[in-house]
């Protein structure tokens, strides 16, 4: 399991734009670079992160070797009932995790 | 080998290793239509933020955000990132739907030398607009070890 840190807020109004930050912990290896002994270093990447709101998709993002390493997004949901938001990345060499976090909507 | 073609063949050398600029410009050409199947962006809609000068191409923060209402008959569906001098054309697509609220996304890139950034965005109606920055790097990113 790679260490994420997700700041998303507990609370929100109703109809409010919130602001999700995430971050995950992955050398994101470009297949690009030579290793210590000089060969190319296969690629591992995370290619795919989604982020559900009550189970409909509300971001999600492709992701290439030109990502830096310890892949850092930001993006916005709208708030619109309390519910919960799971967060998934996926990639290379059969990588997948998953986050959840609730957001209590006033 | 005598030193004449050592000469040659150092010259040639250098003439490989960067990439032409004009074959550059075709992929990314070829890239920009593979995600608007054909279409031609304009100009306009999308801010694309990056720092003009960074220091390290191995974790560059850019923003992009485009203006929309973000309703089911007028958002953005998509923001692919290009660039136009790392080993790969591709930076990240990003997919938004009328419940993202908004379609700014920030992110953190590798950039392998000083080049030139092209946002693409998708609308919900089937237009494509467009937004470029230009950003010098000094400290490569992709191909050193970080």
């Amino acid at each position: 399991m790679a260490r994420t840190l997700i700041d998303a807020p507990a609370s929100a109004k109703r109809g409010d734009i919130v602001e999700i930050r995430m971050l995950i912990a992955h050398a994101m290896e470009s297949g690009h670079r030579a290793g210590p002994n000089g060969n190319v270093l296969p690629r591992d990447i995370i290619t795919r992160f989604s982020c559900r709101y009550d189970g409909e998709l509300v971001f999600s993002a492709d992701l290439y070797p030109a990502i830096a390493a310890n892949p850092y997004i930001a993006f916005r949901t709208r708030a619109t009932e309390s519910g919960t938001l799971v967060f998934t990345w996926e990639g290379d060499n059969g990588f997948a995790q998953t986050e959840t976090r609730t957001i209590t909507v006033t | 080998m005598d030193r004449r073609q050592l000469i040659f063949a150092g010259v040639a050398l250098c003439g490989v290793a960067p990439r032409p600029a004009d074959a550059a410009s075709a992929e990314l050409e070829g890239a920009v239509r593979d995600f608007t199947g054909g279409a031609v962006p304009r100009d306009g809609r999308v801010r694309l933020d990056v720092a003009p000068l960074v220091e390290n191409g191995n974790t560059v923060p850019i923003s992009v955000a485009v203006e929309s209402p973000m309703t089911e008959a007028d958002h953005v569906s998509a923001i692919a990132v290009f660039n136009t001098r790392n080993p790969q054309r591709d930076v990240a697509i990003f997919h938004f739907t009328p419940r993202s609220g908004r379609a700014a996304v920030s992110t953190r890139i590798r950039l392998a030398t000083s080049q030139t950034l092209v946002a693409v965005a998708r609308m919900s109606d089937g237009t494509y607009w467009t937004a470029q920055s230009a950003v010098i790097v000094t400290l490569a990113g992709c191909i050193e070890e970080s």
